[in-house]
């Protein structure tokens, strides 16, 4: 048990109800993939294609129409327990009507801890994003890169085996996210935890991953994955700068863009 | 960071002083309603029309200053009036989240509640009384089967509405229903529910009066009715003066708790704003 991989995605498959007599639109085709221990796993793909079904069937939102997700070998079949949710909506993922605290203690309320190792892990992980003393203040009070680092300090605060991101920096700005980016890499590097991390970003997936999934297609298949064999800790500056990071993101790019230009020809 | 809050604060001046913009003009026009009212009055000189002053002065003697008249009719009128907004309120806000929750039973509930609510409820107070009696038990049943409908229907389309990432969020965390429902579902409907609140209370304070209009020996629709059958016109009108005051006490105690409860949501519109 203890080789099972930390999130093993199986021919996962999810259908939605077509419209009239169209039939069924396939949105997720058989999907394979594997997160391991610690692995820091980045999934890229163009828009629409799929990413935010498989993401949705693997943290339990959406029931896959066939195929199955095991969170270290046990197969997943409500929402888990294991998981932690990043979404790309700060804005409408965190409750206006609590504070910064009452939205990171949310999901701490039902995990049966004392009161004072809630306090104790909300204060920490606060801190950890660099939010240390904004407890009282609301989101709305807070800039857009703020309140996704609230989000990001509510998974930490939940200590979850698996966090997964959709997309969370898609709507800040550059220099916003370069620095949420690196406080993602501190995070994961000071927790050992396992990241699945979903975008649509080229540069974003090679700078962060381990290995990069590339998602294709209408319906989204695994098209290839890459390791990424590039030095940690990772930098801003020079990593992007390296021949090797350069390189990476032509692969990236040339299997992103591969289906597109094989439809063209037909 | 800094120039954030001094946005923050520019915000918060500007909005006072549109406040005061605000209160100055309300003042103003309720004061010039009066004002002509009193000239009305005065030039057409009718007994059934009395000046503003006039009816003032009636409505002083005979309301805040008589402490008997006040626990006789005013306090009783005052009970059932909130007892029934209370229990609309509390069955209202419990019947429109079941209903906005589940979209199978909106189908079969809508057509039911569309039909209720189009039954003006004054009509149905011969029903009452013949079904409850004439003592307070029907007067509360009664304000209350007037005042829930828009409660029902405003909670419904509260809880309907709740955006979807927040209740996926809760969900993804595996928040209990309990706090999913305490914690997300009515906090974001609250502006909803507020509003229907707000209306209900209007419809319970008439349906108060009409309901102590027939078949009883106190309360401020009693007075009224009497004044107006003993042709006393004057304590006739300071009755009606005493309505629009209950409705507007009532109304302002609501706006108070709406602030504090809609705080965070005047901050989120305002900071959408710019």
């Amino acid at each position: 048990m203890s080789d099972a991989p930390r999130l093993a995605v199986s021919r996962l498959h999810h259908e939605f109800a077509g419209r009239g007599d169209s039939g069924p639109i396939v949105a997720l085709d058989r999907a394979c993939f594997a997160v391991g221990r610690g692995e820091f796993v980045a999934m890229v793909g163009p828009s629409g294609s799929g990413k935010s079904t498989l993401l949705r069937c693997i943290s339990g939102l959406l029931r896959p129409t066939a195929g199955e997700v095991r969170i270290d070998g046990t197969v997943v079949s409500d929402v888990p327990d294991a998981l932690a949710l990043v979404f790309q909506d700060y804005g409408r993922s965190l409750y206006p009507w609590m504070t910064v605290h009452g939205n990171v203690d949310m999901p701490l309320r039902r995990l049966g801890i004392s009161r004072e190792e809630r306090e104790e892990r909300i204060s920490a992980s606060l801190a950890e994003v660099g939010l240390a003393g904004s407890d009282h203040r609301f989101p709305w009070q807070l800039s857009g890169g703020m309140q996704q680092r609230v989000a990001i300090a509510r998974a930490l605060a939940y200590k979850p085996v698996i966090l997964l991101m959709d997309e969370p920096f898609a709507s800040v700005d550059a220099q916003t996210r370069a620095d949420l980016q690196d406080t993602t890499l501190d995070v994961w590097r000071r927790h050992d935890s396992t990241v699945l991390f979903v975008t649509h970003d080229i540069d974003e997936s090679v700078y962060l991953a381990d290995r990069v999934v590339v998602l294709t297609g209408a319906p989204a298949q695994v098209q290839a994955e890459i390791s990424v064999d590039l030095p940690r800790p990772r930098d801003q500056v020079e990593t992007l700068a390296l021949p090797r990071f350069i390189e990476l993101r032509h692969e990236v790019a040339r299997l992103i863009r591969r289906p597109a230009a094989q439809a063209g020809a037909t | 960071m800094t120039v954030h809050r001094a946005h923050l604060e520019t915000a918060v001046g500007v909005d006072r002083r549109g406040v005061i913009a605000a209160v100055v003009l309300r003042t103003g026009v309720l004061g010039a309603l009066l004002v002509s009212w009193q000239v009305a009055a005065a030039y057409a000189g009718s007994p059934f029309f009395p000046t503003f002053t006039d009816t003032a002065a009636r409505f002083w003697e005979a309301w805040p200053a008589d402490p008997e008249v006040l626990t006789r009719h005013l306090l009783p009128s005052l009970a059932r009036l909130v007892v029934g907004w209370t229990i609309a309120a509390l069955a209202g806000i419990a019947i429109g989240t079941v209903i906005g929750l589940s979209a199978r039973l909106r189908d079969y509930v809508d057509p039911i509640v569309q039909f209720l609510r189009a039954i003006p409820p004054p009509a149905l107070l011969p029903l009452f009384i013949v079904l409850l009696g004439i003592d307070d038990g029907m007067k509360v049943a009664i304000i209350a089967f007037g005042a829930i409908w828009p409660v029902i229907l405003n909670t419904a389309d509260g809880v309907r509405s709740v955006e979807p990432l927040h209740r996926d969020t809760a969900r993804a965390y595996g928040i209990t229903a309990r706090d999913q429902l305490v914690r997300v579902i009515l906090p974001s409907s609250a502006p909803r529910i507020l509003a229907g609140l707000r209306v209900s209370l209007s419809i319970a304070v008439i349906m108060m009066v009409i309901s102590e209009m027939v078949a009883t020996i106190n309360g401020v629709g009693f007075q009224l009715v009497q004044a107006q059958r003993n042709y006393l016109y004057r304590d006739m009108w300071a009755a009606i003066l005493l309505l629009g005051v209950i409705g507007w006490l009532f109304n302002g105690g609501l706006s108070v708790v709406e602030r504090a409860v809609l705080g965070w949501q005047r901050g989120a519109m305002r900071q959408e704003d710019r």
